[in-house]
Protein backbone atom coordinates (compact mmCIF):
# COMPACT_ATOMS: atom_id res chain seq x y z
CA UNK A 1 0.00 0.00 0.00
CA UNK A 2 1.28 3.44 -0.85
CA UNK A 3 0.76 5.95 1.94
CA UNK A 4 1.48 9.54 0.99
CA UNK A 5 2.50 12.11 3.56
CA UNK A 6 -0.43 13.61 5.42
CA UNK A 7 -1.01 17.32 5.69
CA UNK A 8 0.29 17.14 9.27
CA UNK A 9 3.48 15.35 8.10
CA UNK A 10 4.13 18.08 5.58
CA UNK A 11 3.60 20.86 8.04
CA UNK A 12 5.96 19.21 10.49
CA UNK A 13 8.64 18.88 7.79
CA UNK A 14 8.23 22.46 6.64
CA UNK A 15 8.54 23.62 10.22
CA UNK A 16 11.81 21.72 10.67
CA UNK A 17 13.41 23.34 7.64
CA UNK A 18 11.96 26.74 8.48
CA UNK A 19 9.72 27.21 5.46
CA UNK A 20 6.20 28.56 5.76
CA UNK A 21 4.50 26.81 2.88
CA UNK A 22 5.41 24.40 0.10
CA UNK A 23 5.38 27.10 -2.59
CA UNK A 24 8.24 28.90 -0.83
CA UNK A 25 10.50 26.05 -1.85
CA UNK A 26 9.99 26.92 -5.51
CA UNK A 27 10.70 30.65 -5.27
CA UNK A 28 13.89 30.24 -7.26
CA UNK A 29 11.95 29.13 -10.34
CA UNK A 30 11.01 31.80 -12.89
CA UNK A 31 7.27 32.58 -12.86
CA UNK A 32 6.70 31.50 -16.44
CA UNK A 33 7.95 28.03 -15.56
CA UNK A 34 5.51 27.63 -12.68
CA UNK A 35 2.21 25.90 -13.34
CA UNK A 36 2.38 26.27 -17.13
CA UNK A 37 -0.79 25.55 -19.08
CA UNK A 38 -0.20 22.28 -20.83
CA UNK A 39 -1.79 22.23 -24.24
CA UNK A 40 -2.80 18.57 -24.14
CA UNK A 41 -5.45 16.97 -26.32
CA UNK A 42 -8.50 15.32 -24.75
CA UNK A 43 -8.26 11.70 -23.72
CA UNK A 44 -8.83 9.09 -26.43
CA UNK A 45 -9.83 5.43 -26.42
CA UNK A 46 -7.45 2.45 -26.26
CA UNK A 47 -8.29 1.62 -29.87
CA UNK A 48 -7.43 5.12 -31.03
CA UNK A 49 -4.23 5.37 -29.03
CA UNK A 50 -3.01 2.02 -30.38
CA UNK A 51 -3.61 3.30 -33.89
CA UNK A 52 -1.72 6.51 -33.20
CA UNK A 53 1.23 4.83 -31.52
CA UNK A 54 1.50 2.25 -34.32
CA UNK A 55 1.66 5.13 -36.77
CA UNK A 56 4.44 6.81 -34.78
CA UNK A 57 6.31 3.50 -34.40
CA UNK A 58 6.17 2.92 -38.14
CA UNK A 59 8.68 5.75 -38.55
CA UNK A 60 11.32 3.48 -36.98
CA UNK A 61 13.52 1.42 -39.22
CA UNK A 62 14.79 -1.78 -37.66
CA UNK A 63 17.46 -4.32 -38.61
CA UNK A 64 14.56 -6.58 -39.63
CA UNK A 65 13.72 -4.15 -42.44
CA UNK A 66 17.19 -2.88 -43.26
CA UNK A 67 20.42 -4.62 -44.09
CA UNK A 68 22.50 -3.88 -41.01
CA UNK A 69 26.26 -3.69 -40.55
CA UNK A 70 26.01 -1.81 -37.27
CA UNK A 71 27.54 -3.30 -34.12
CA UNK A 72 29.90 -1.37 -31.85
CA UNK A 73 28.75 -3.13 -28.71
CA UNK A 74 25.25 -4.33 -29.64
CA UNK A 75 24.89 -7.15 -32.17
CA UNK A 76 22.08 -8.45 -34.31
CA UNK A 77 22.09 -12.18 -33.61
CA UNK A 78 19.35 -14.72 -34.17
CA UNK A 79 17.32 -15.44 -31.04
CA UNK A 80 15.65 -18.86 -30.98
CA UNK A 81 11.91 -18.70 -30.22
CA UNK A 82 12.36 -20.90 -27.15
CA UNK A 83 14.27 -18.12 -25.37
CA UNK A 84 11.31 -15.76 -25.30
CA UNK A 85 8.89 -18.58 -24.60
CA UNK A 86 10.71 -19.60 -21.42
CA UNK A 87 11.30 -15.99 -20.34
CA UNK A 88 7.61 -15.25 -20.47
CA UNK A 89 6.64 -18.04 -18.12
CA UNK A 90 4.99 -16.33 -15.16
CA UNK A 91 7.22 -18.13 -12.67
CA UNK A 92 10.27 -16.38 -14.13
CA UNK A 93 8.77 -13.15 -15.42
CA UNK A 94 7.25 -12.06 -12.13
CA UNK A 95 9.72 -13.58 -9.68
CA UNK A 96 11.15 -11.07 -7.28
CA UNK A 97 14.64 -11.10 -5.86
CA UNK A 98 15.26 -14.58 -4.45
CA UNK A 99 16.09 -13.89 -0.81
CA UNK A 100 13.84 -16.70 0.36
CA UNK A 101 15.15 -20.01 -1.00
CA UNK A 102 12.03 -21.84 0.13
CA UNK A 103 9.95 -20.03 -2.48
CA UNK A 104 12.57 -19.20 -5.13
CA UNK A 105 14.19 -22.50 -6.14
CA UNK A 106 13.54 -22.02 -9.87
CA UNK A 107 15.04 -18.54 -9.99
CA UNK A 108 18.00 -19.57 -7.84
CA UNK A 109 18.72 -22.63 -9.97
CA UNK A 110 18.54 -20.48 -13.12
CA UNK A 111 21.10 -18.08 -11.60
CA UNK A 112 23.31 -21.02 -10.57
CA UNK A 113 23.19 -22.45 -14.12
CA UNK A 114 23.92 -18.99 -15.55
CA UNK A 115 26.97 -18.58 -13.28
CA UNK A 116 28.22 -22.05 -14.21
CA UNK A 117 27.91 -21.28 -17.93
CA UNK A 118 29.70 -17.93 -17.67
CA UNK A 119 32.48 -19.44 -15.53
CA UNK A 120 32.95 -22.21 -18.11
CA UNK A 121 32.87 -19.78 -21.03
CA UNK A 122 35.44 -17.40 -19.55
CA UNK A 123 37.53 -20.12 -17.91
CA UNK A 124 37.29 -18.38 -14.53
CA UNK A 125 36.65 -19.93 -11.09
CA UNK A 126 33.50 -18.02 -10.31
CA UNK A 127 30.94 -15.75 -12.00
CA UNK A 128 28.47 -13.58 -10.14
CA UNK A 129 24.73 -13.51 -10.78
CA UNK A 130 25.27 -10.66 -13.33
CA UNK A 131 25.23 -6.90 -13.50
CA UNK A 132 22.99 -4.47 -15.39
CA UNK A 133 25.16 -4.23 -18.51
CA UNK A 134 28.69 -4.41 -19.87
CA UNK A 135 29.41 -0.84 -18.73
CA UNK A 136 28.43 -1.56 -15.14
CA UNK A 137 30.48 -4.76 -15.15
CA UNK A 138 33.59 -2.93 -16.38
CA UNK A 139 33.13 -0.13 -13.83
CA UNK A 140 32.68 -2.71 -11.06
CA UNK A 141 35.97 -4.31 -12.14
CA UNK A 142 37.71 -0.97 -11.59
CA UNK A 143 35.91 -0.52 -8.29
CA UNK A 144 36.88 -4.01 -7.14
CA UNK A 145 40.55 -3.54 -8.02
CA UNK A 146 40.64 -0.19 -6.24
CA UNK A 147 39.23 -1.73 -3.07
CA UNK A 148 41.33 -4.88 -3.37
CA UNK A 149 44.32 -2.66 -2.58
CA UNK A 150 42.29 -0.63 -0.08
CA UNK A 151 42.84 2.55 -2.06
CA UNK A 152 46.61 2.31 -1.70
CA UNK A 153 47.16 1.91 -5.43
CA UNK A 154 45.79 4.97 -7.13
CA UNK A 155 46.09 4.33 -10.83
CA UNK A 156 44.41 2.25 -13.50
CA UNK A 157 45.73 1.62 -16.99
CA UNK A 158 42.80 1.74 -19.39
CA UNK A 159 43.15 0.85 -23.06
CA UNK A 160 41.84 3.42 -25.57
CA UNK A 161 40.22 0.51 -27.44
CA UNK A 162 37.82 -0.31 -24.60
CA UNK A 163 34.28 0.71 -25.67
CA UNK A 164 33.99 4.52 -25.24
CA UNK A 165 30.69 4.13 -23.36
CA UNK A 166 32.26 1.77 -20.85
CA UNK A 167 35.14 4.16 -20.34
CA UNK A 168 32.58 6.90 -19.74
CA UNK A 169 30.88 4.71 -17.15
CA UNK A 170 34.20 4.16 -15.37
CA UNK A 171 34.76 7.92 -15.16
CA UNK A 172 31.26 8.47 -13.79
CA UNK A 173 31.62 5.67 -11.26
CA UNK A 174 34.99 6.70 -9.97
CA UNK A 175 34.45 10.45 -9.74
CA UNK A 176 35.29 11.80 -6.32
CA UNK A 177 37.72 8.94 -5.71
CA UNK A 178 41.42 9.68 -5.74
CA UNK A 179 42.17 7.52 -8.79
CA UNK A 180 44.19 8.37 -11.85
CA UNK A 181 43.10 6.82 -15.17
CA UNK A 182 45.85 6.61 -17.79
CA UNK A 183 46.15 5.15 -21.28
CA UNK A 184 43.02 6.46 -22.97
CA UNK A 185 44.90 9.21 -24.79
CA UNK A 186 47.18 6.72 -26.56
CA UNK A 187 46.74 6.36 -30.31
CA UNK A 188 43.63 4.20 -30.80
CA UNK A 189 45.79 2.09 -33.11
CA UNK A 190 47.96 1.16 -30.11
CA UNK A 191 48.25 -2.53 -29.28
CA UNK A 192 47.93 -3.96 -25.75
CA UNK A 193 51.72 -4.19 -25.50
CA UNK A 194 51.90 -0.38 -25.82
CA UNK A 195 50.17 -0.17 -22.44
CA UNK A 196 52.98 -2.02 -20.67
CA UNK A 197 55.19 1.01 -20.12
CA UNK A 198 52.32 2.77 -18.29
CA UNK A 199 52.11 0.07 -15.61
CA UNK A 200 53.92 0.83 -12.35
CA UNK A 201 53.82 -0.09 -8.65
CA UNK A 202 50.92 2.33 -8.13
CA UNK A 203 48.74 0.53 -10.72
CA UNK A 204 45.71 -1.28 -9.28
CA UNK A 205 44.27 -2.54 -12.56
CA UNK A 206 45.09 -2.98 -16.24
CA UNK A 207 41.92 -3.15 -18.34
CA UNK A 208 41.53 -4.15 -21.99
CA UNK A 209 38.79 -5.35 -24.31
CA UNK A 210 39.07 -8.61 -26.29
CA UNK A 211 38.24 -8.49 -29.16
CA UNK A 212 38.69 -4.77 -28.70
CA UNK A 213 36.23 -2.02 -29.68
CA UNK A 214 37.66 -2.11 -33.22
CA UNK A 215 37.10 -5.87 -33.43
CA UNK A 216 40.82 -6.66 -33.22
CA UNK A 217 42.24 -9.74 -31.51
CA UNK A 218 45.59 -9.55 -29.74
CA UNK A 219 47.62 -11.98 -27.70
CA UNK A 220 47.38 -10.61 -24.15
CA UNK A 221 50.05 -12.81 -22.57
CA UNK A 222 52.71 -10.12 -22.19
CA UNK A 223 50.30 -7.50 -20.92
CA UNK A 224 48.95 -9.86 -18.26
CA UNK A 225 52.48 -10.73 -17.16
CA UNK A 226 53.45 -7.06 -16.99
CA UNK A 227 50.40 -6.28 -14.84
CA UNK A 228 51.16 -9.11 -12.42
CA UNK A 229 54.82 -8.18 -12.24
CA UNK A 230 53.75 -4.87 -10.67
CA UNK A 231 51.14 -6.65 -8.52
CA UNK A 232 48.25 -5.06 -10.40
CA UNK A 233 45.08 -6.93 -11.30
CA UNK A 234 44.40 -7.72 -14.94
CA UNK A 235 40.88 -7.37 -16.32
CA UNK A 236 39.63 -8.40 -19.75
CA UNK A 237 36.27 -7.38 -21.26
CA UNK A 238 34.95 -9.93 -23.74
CA UNK A 239 32.30 -10.53 -26.38
CA UNK A 240 30.87 -13.87 -25.21
CA UNK A 241 30.17 -15.19 -28.73
CA UNK A 242 33.83 -14.75 -29.66
CA UNK A 243 34.82 -17.20 -26.91
CA UNK A 244 33.26 -19.94 -29.03
CA UNK A 245 36.55 -19.88 -30.89
CA UNK A 246 39.03 -17.63 -29.07
CA UNK A 247 41.24 -18.56 -26.12
CA UNK A 248 39.40 -17.67 -22.91
CA UNK A 249 40.93 -14.77 -20.92
CA UNK A 250 41.83 -17.21 -18.13
CA UNK A 251 44.64 -18.40 -20.41
CA UNK A 252 46.08 -14.89 -20.24
CA UNK A 253 45.84 -15.19 -16.45
CA UNK A 254 43.10 -12.55 -16.22
CA UNK A 255 42.01 -11.82 -12.66
CA UNK A 256 38.67 -10.38 -13.73
CA UNK A 257 36.63 -11.04 -16.87
CA UNK A 258 33.70 -8.81 -17.76
CA UNK A 259 31.45 -8.92 -20.79
CA UNK A 260 28.36 -7.57 -22.47
CA UNK A 261 25.90 -10.45 -22.54
CA UNK A 262 23.55 -8.91 -25.14
CA UNK A 263 24.77 -11.17 -27.97
CA UNK A 264 23.53 -14.17 -25.94
CA UNK A 265 19.87 -14.14 -26.89
CA UNK A 266 18.99 -10.59 -25.87
CA UNK A 267 17.45 -8.24 -28.44
CA UNK A 268 19.23 -4.96 -29.24
CA UNK A 269 16.08 -3.03 -28.19
CA UNK A 270 17.56 0.44 -28.47
CA UNK A 271 20.29 -0.09 -25.90
CA UNK A 272 18.82 -2.23 -23.17
CA UNK A 273 18.08 -3.92 -20.89
CA UNK A 274 21.32 -5.79 -21.48
CA UNK A 275 23.43 -8.03 -19.30
CA UNK A 276 26.72 -7.47 -17.49
CA UNK A 277 28.91 -10.57 -17.24
CA UNK A 278 31.37 -10.64 -14.36
CA UNK A 279 33.77 -13.44 -13.44
CA UNK A 280 36.88 -13.63 -11.31
CA UNK A 281 39.36 -15.90 -9.56
CA UNK A 282 38.24 -17.57 -6.34
CA UNK A 283 40.72 -15.59 -4.26
CA UNK A 284 38.91 -12.33 -5.10
CA UNK A 285 35.38 -13.58 -4.59
CA UNK A 286 34.90 -11.64 -1.34
CA UNK A 287 35.62 -8.39 -3.13
CA UNK A 288 33.18 -9.09 -5.96
CA UNK A 289 30.06 -6.93 -6.10
CA UNK A 290 26.61 -8.39 -6.58
CA UNK A 291 25.55 -11.81 -5.47
CA UNK A 292 26.31 -15.45 -5.93
CA UNK A 293 23.89 -18.38 -5.96
CA UNK A 294 25.21 -21.71 -4.71
CA UNK A 295 24.15 -25.34 -4.66
CA UNK A 296 23.59 -27.00 -1.31
CA UNK A 297 21.45 -29.65 0.36
CA UNK A 298 18.39 -29.06 2.51
CA UNK A 299 17.60 -30.69 5.87
CA UNK A 300 16.38 -33.80 4.05
CA UNK A 301 19.56 -34.12 2.03
CA UNK A 302 17.90 -32.94 -1.20
CA UNK A 303 19.68 -30.71 -3.67
CA UNK A 304 18.72 -27.04 -3.36
CA UNK A 305 19.95 -23.56 -4.18
CA UNK A 306 20.53 -20.47 -2.06
CA UNK A 307 22.14 -17.06 -2.27
CA UNK A 308 25.50 -18.22 -0.96
CA UNK A 309 27.33 -14.95 -0.90
CA UNK A 310 26.64 -11.30 -1.16
CA UNK A 311 29.16 -8.97 0.32
CA UNK A 312 28.20 -8.37 3.93
CA UNK A 313 28.59 -4.63 3.60
CA UNK A 314 25.51 -4.43 1.45
CA UNK A 315 23.26 -5.60 4.23
CA UNK A 316 24.81 -4.99 7.61
CA UNK A 317 27.77 -2.66 7.17
CA UNK A 318 26.54 -0.39 4.44
CA UNK A 319 28.76 2.50 5.40
CA UNK A 320 31.75 0.30 4.52
CA UNK A 321 30.38 -1.03 1.23
CA UNK A 322 32.75 -0.91 -1.73
CA UNK A 323 29.83 -1.24 -4.16
CA UNK A 324 26.14 -0.51 -3.79
CA UNK A 325 25.13 -3.22 -6.24
CA UNK A 326 23.38 -6.06 -4.46
CA UNK A 327 20.96 -7.17 -7.16
CA UNK A 328 21.36 -8.73 -10.57
CA UNK A 329 19.80 -8.63 -14.04
CA UNK A 330 17.56 -11.66 -13.61
CA UNK A 331 15.52 -11.87 -16.78
CA UNK A 332 18.26 -11.20 -19.31
CA UNK A 333 20.60 -13.53 -17.39
CA UNK A 334 17.93 -16.19 -17.80
CA UNK A 335 17.69 -15.39 -21.52
CA UNK A 336 21.41 -15.92 -21.94
CA UNK A 337 21.21 -19.17 -19.94
CA UNK A 338 18.47 -20.53 -22.18
CA UNK A 339 20.33 -19.32 -25.27
CA UNK A 340 23.62 -20.97 -24.30
CA UNK A 341 21.82 -24.17 -23.29
CA UNK A 342 20.10 -24.36 -26.66
CA UNK A 343 23.35 -23.80 -28.53
CA UNK A 344 25.53 -26.08 -26.44
CA UNK A 345 29.29 -26.17 -26.63
CA UNK A 346 29.46 -27.21 -30.29
CA UNK A 347 26.67 -24.86 -31.32
CA UNK A 348 28.48 -21.89 -29.84
CA UNK A 349 31.68 -22.91 -31.59
CA UNK A 350 29.86 -23.18 -34.92
CA UNK A 351 28.14 -19.84 -34.35
CA UNK A 352 31.45 -18.12 -33.60
CA UNK A 353 33.00 -19.64 -36.73
CA UNK A 354 30.06 -18.52 -38.83
CA UNK A 355 30.44 -14.96 -37.55
CA UNK A 356 34.17 -15.07 -38.13
CA UNK A 357 34.00 -16.42 -41.67
CA UNK A 358 31.18 -14.15 -42.82
CA UNK A 359 32.99 -11.11 -41.43
CA UNK A 360 36.17 -12.13 -43.22
CA UNK A 361 34.30 -12.66 -46.46
CA UNK A 362 32.84 -9.15 -46.07
CA UNK A 363 36.24 -7.61 -45.28
CA UNK A 364 37.81 -9.27 -48.34
CA UNK A 365 35.04 -8.11 -50.65
CA UNK A 366 34.95 -4.53 -49.30
CA UNK A 367 38.74 -4.31 -49.74
CA UNK A 368 38.29 -4.90 -53.45
CA UNK A 369 36.34 -1.63 -53.84
CA UNK A 370 38.77 1.11 -54.90
CA UNK A 371 39.40 3.58 -52.04
CA UNK A 372 38.18 1.22 -49.31
CA UNK A 373 40.76 -0.58 -47.19
CA UNK A 374 40.74 -3.15 -44.43
CA UNK A 375 43.98 -3.90 -42.57
CA UNK A 376 45.05 -7.18 -44.22
CA UNK A 377 47.16 -8.56 -41.38
CA UNK A 378 45.33 -7.64 -38.18
CA UNK A 379 43.29 -10.62 -36.85
CA UNK A 380 39.67 -9.78 -36.04
CA UNK A 381 36.48 -11.57 -35.02
CA UNK A 382 33.13 -10.37 -36.43
CA UNK A 383 33.83 -6.66 -36.65
CA UNK A 384 36.50 -4.69 -38.48
CA UNK A 385 37.51 -1.16 -39.44
CA UNK A 386 37.10 -0.01 -43.03
CA UNK A 387 39.14 2.98 -44.09
CA UNK A 388 36.92 5.02 -46.43
CA UNK A 389 37.74 7.52 -49.18
CA UNK A 390 35.19 9.94 -47.62
CA UNK A 391 34.09 10.67 -44.06
CA UNK A 392 32.27 7.60 -42.69
CA UNK A 393 29.27 9.79 -41.86
CA UNK A 394 28.77 10.54 -45.58
CA UNK A 395 29.09 6.86 -46.50
CA UNK A 396 26.39 6.01 -43.94
CA UNK A 397 24.08 8.73 -45.28
CA UNK A 398 24.42 7.34 -48.77
CA UNK A 399 23.92 3.72 -47.64
CA UNK A 400 20.70 4.44 -45.78
CA UNK A 401 19.22 5.67 -49.08
CA UNK A 402 19.74 2.07 -50.22
CA UNK A 403 18.12 0.67 -47.05
CA UNK A 404 21.52 -0.31 -45.71
CA UNK A 405 22.38 0.56 -42.13
CA UNK A 406 26.10 1.17 -42.49
CA UNK A 407 28.71 0.66 -39.82
CA UNK A 408 29.60 2.78 -36.82
CA UNK A 409 31.20 6.13 -37.66
CA UNK A 410 34.32 6.00 -35.47
CA UNK A 411 34.75 9.76 -35.78
CA UNK A 412 31.88 10.11 -33.31
CA UNK A 413 34.10 8.83 -30.51
CA UNK A 414 37.60 9.25 -31.94
CA UNK A 415 38.01 12.65 -33.64
CA UNK A 416 41.04 11.40 -35.59
CA UNK A 417 39.08 8.54 -37.17
CA UNK A 418 36.45 10.34 -39.21
CA UNK A 419 37.24 8.26 -42.29
CA UNK A 420 36.98 4.97 -40.43
CA UNK A 421 33.82 2.86 -40.49
CA UNK A 422 33.40 0.03 -37.97
CA UNK A 423 31.55 -2.79 -39.76
CA UNK A 424 29.90 -5.71 -37.93
CA UNK A 425 28.80 -8.98 -39.51
CA UNK A 426 26.88 -11.74 -37.75
CA UNK A 427 25.35 -15.08 -38.74
CA UNK A 428 22.26 -13.10 -39.76
CA UNK A 429 24.17 -11.21 -42.44
CA UNK A 430 23.73 -13.18 -45.66
CA UNK A 431 26.24 -13.47 -48.45
CA UNK A 432 23.86 -11.68 -50.81
CA UNK A 433 23.54 -8.77 -48.36
CA UNK A 434 27.32 -8.45 -48.21
CA UNK A 435 27.53 -8.61 -52.01
CA UNK A 436 24.80 -5.99 -52.23
CA UNK A 437 26.73 -3.63 -49.93
CA UNK A 438 29.82 -4.08 -52.05
CA UNK A 439 27.95 -3.43 -55.30
CA UNK A 440 26.38 -0.26 -53.85
CA UNK A 441 29.82 0.98 -52.78
CA UNK A 442 31.22 0.17 -56.22
CA UNK A 443 28.38 1.95 -58.01
CA UNK A 444 28.50 5.06 -55.85
CA UNK A 445 32.25 5.45 -55.69
CA UNK A 446 33.55 4.33 -59.09
CA UNK A 447 35.99 6.72 -60.72
CA UNK B 1 33.98 -18.47 29.63
CA UNK B 2 37.77 -18.26 29.58
CA UNK B 3 39.44 -15.01 30.65
CA UNK B 4 43.20 -15.57 30.93
CA UNK B 5 44.62 -13.63 33.88
CA UNK B 6 47.81 -12.46 32.14
CA UNK B 7 46.01 -10.52 29.34
CA UNK B 8 44.62 -7.00 29.08
CA UNK B 9 41.10 -6.36 27.75
CA UNK B 10 39.00 -3.67 26.08
CA UNK B 11 35.31 -3.03 26.48
CA UNK B 12 34.94 -3.97 22.79
CA UNK B 13 36.05 -7.50 23.74
CA UNK B 14 39.55 -7.43 22.32
CA UNK B 15 42.44 -8.98 24.29
CA UNK B 16 46.02 -7.74 24.33
CA UNK B 17 49.12 -9.76 25.22
CA UNK B 18 52.20 -7.65 25.95
CA UNK B 19 55.51 -9.07 24.74
CA UNK B 20 58.09 -6.35 25.42
CA UNK B 21 57.18 -3.43 23.15
CA UNK B 22 54.96 -5.68 21.03
CA UNK B 23 51.20 -5.98 21.56
CA UNK B 24 49.48 -9.13 20.25
CA UNK B 25 45.77 -8.58 19.67
CA UNK B 26 42.78 -10.89 19.31
CA UNK B 27 39.12 -11.16 20.28
CA UNK B 28 37.92 -12.77 23.51
CA UNK B 29 36.13 -16.02 24.14
CA UNK B 30 33.03 -14.00 25.01
CA UNK B 31 33.24 -12.16 21.67
CA UNK B 32 33.56 -15.34 19.60
CA UNK B 33 30.70 -16.91 21.54
CA UNK B 34 28.45 -13.90 20.87
CA UNK B 35 29.31 -13.90 17.19
CA UNK B 36 28.76 -17.69 16.89
CA UNK B 37 30.17 -19.55 13.83
CA UNK B 38 32.82 -17.37 12.25
CA UNK B 39 32.98 -17.71 8.48
CA UNK B 40 35.43 -15.03 7.42
CA UNK B 41 38.24 -12.99 8.88
CA UNK B 42 39.58 -10.04 6.97
CA UNK B 43 42.56 -8.22 8.35
CA UNK B 44 42.33 -4.81 6.78
CA UNK B 45 45.75 -3.54 7.85
CA UNK B 46 48.90 -4.54 6.00
CA UNK B 47 52.29 -5.31 7.50
CA UNK B 48 54.30 -2.12 7.70
CA UNK B 49 51.23 0.13 8.12
CA UNK B 50 51.20 2.50 11.06
CA UNK B 51 47.78 2.81 12.67
CA UNK B 52 46.43 4.88 15.54
CA UNK B 53 44.62 3.30 18.44
CA UNK B 54 40.92 3.07 17.69
CA UNK B 55 41.35 2.41 13.98
CA UNK B 56 39.72 -0.65 12.42
CA UNK B 57 42.32 -3.37 11.90
CA UNK B 58 40.12 -6.38 11.10
CA UNK B 59 36.58 -7.41 10.28
CA UNK B 60 35.19 -10.67 11.60
CA UNK B 61 32.11 -12.09 9.98
CA UNK B 62 29.97 -14.83 11.43
CA UNK B 63 26.74 -16.43 10.29
CA UNK B 64 24.99 -13.85 12.47
CA UNK B 65 26.91 -10.59 12.18
CA UNK B 66 30.02 -8.77 11.10
CA UNK B 67 32.11 -6.97 13.68
CA UNK B 68 34.97 -4.52 13.41
CA UNK B 69 38.04 -5.06 15.50
CA UNK B 70 39.57 -1.79 16.70
CA UNK B 71 43.25 -1.45 17.41
CA UNK B 72 43.54 -0.89 21.19
CA UNK B 73 47.04 0.49 20.95
CA UNK B 74 48.63 2.39 18.06
CA UNK B 75 51.87 1.60 16.28
CA UNK B 76 53.42 -0.25 13.38
CA UNK B 77 51.80 -3.48 12.26
CA UNK B 78 54.57 -6.08 12.30
CA UNK B 79 52.59 -9.28 11.68
CA UNK B 80 49.11 -10.42 10.67
CA UNK B 81 47.74 -13.92 11.11
CA UNK B 82 47.41 -15.21 7.56
CA UNK B 83 46.18 -18.61 8.78
CA UNK B 84 42.81 -17.07 9.65
CA UNK B 85 42.06 -16.32 5.98
CA UNK B 86 41.77 -20.03 5.24
CA UNK B 87 40.68 -21.18 8.70
CA UNK B 88 38.38 -18.55 10.23
CA UNK B 89 36.96 -21.24 12.55
CA UNK B 90 40.17 -20.95 14.62
CA UNK B 91 38.64 -17.83 16.17
CA UNK B 92 35.90 -20.03 17.63
CA UNK B 93 38.20 -22.88 18.55
CA UNK B 94 41.15 -21.08 20.08
CA UNK B 95 40.52 -17.33 20.43
CA UNK B 96 43.41 -16.64 22.81
CA UNK B 97 46.19 -18.50 21.07
CA UNK B 98 45.99 -19.72 17.46
CA UNK B 99 43.51 -16.99 16.52
CA UNK B 100 45.64 -13.96 17.35
CA UNK B 101 44.90 -11.34 14.68
CA UNK B 102 47.66 -8.83 14.56
CA UNK B 103 50.95 -7.82 16.21
CA UNK B 104 51.73 -4.16 16.78
CA UNK B 105 54.98 -2.50 17.74
CA UNK B 106 53.57 -0.01 20.21
CA UNK B 107 54.26 3.66 19.54
CA UNK B 108 53.08 4.74 23.00
CA UNK B 109 52.80 1.96 25.61
CA UNK B 110 51.03 4.41 27.95
CA UNK B 111 47.92 3.74 25.83
CA UNK B 112 47.79 0.42 27.69
CA UNK B 113 46.91 2.25 30.89
CA UNK B 114 43.26 2.56 29.95
CA UNK B 115 42.84 -1.19 29.40
CA UNK B 116 41.17 -3.59 31.80
CA UNK B 117 42.75 -6.49 33.66
CA UNK B 118 41.06 -9.90 33.69
CA UNK B 119 39.08 -9.27 36.87
CA UNK B 120 37.66 -5.97 35.69
CA UNK B 121 36.78 -7.48 32.31
CA UNK B 122 35.07 -10.42 34.01
CA UNK B 123 32.83 -8.08 35.98
CA UNK B 124 32.11 -5.78 33.05
CA UNK B 125 28.46 -4.86 32.91
CA UNK B 126 26.84 -5.89 29.64
CA UNK B 127 23.99 -4.09 28.00
CA UNK B 128 22.14 -7.34 27.53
Amino acid sequence: MYTPHTEADREAMLKVIGVKELDDLFQCLPDKGKYPTLDLPDGISEMEILDELSYIASANETPQELISFLGAGAYNHYIPAAVDNILRRGEFLTAYTPYQPEIAQGTLQAIFEYQSLIAALTGMDVANASHYGGGTAVAEAVNMAYHQFRGRKKKIVLSPSVHPHYRGTIHTYMQGIDLEIVGEDLDPEASPDDLIELIDEDTALVLVQYPDFFGRIYDLTKLGEAAHEKKALFSVHINPISLGMLKPPSEYDADIVTGEGQPLGIPMSFGGPYLGLFATKKQYVRKMAGRLAGETVDNKGQRGYVLTLSTREQHIRRENASSNICSNQGLTALASTVYLSLLGKNGLKKLAELNYHKAHYAADKISTVPGFMVNPVQPFFNEFVVHCPLPAAEINEMLIQHDILGGFDLGLDYPGLKHELLVAVTELTSRSEIDHLVSVLEEEYHD
Amino acid sequence: MKIPAELKYTKNDEWIRIEGDIAVIGITDYAQDQLSDIVFVEIVALEGDTLDSGETCAVIESVKAAADVYLPVGGEIIAINEALMDSPELVNEDPFDKAWLIKVKMADPSQLDGLMDADTYKNLERDH
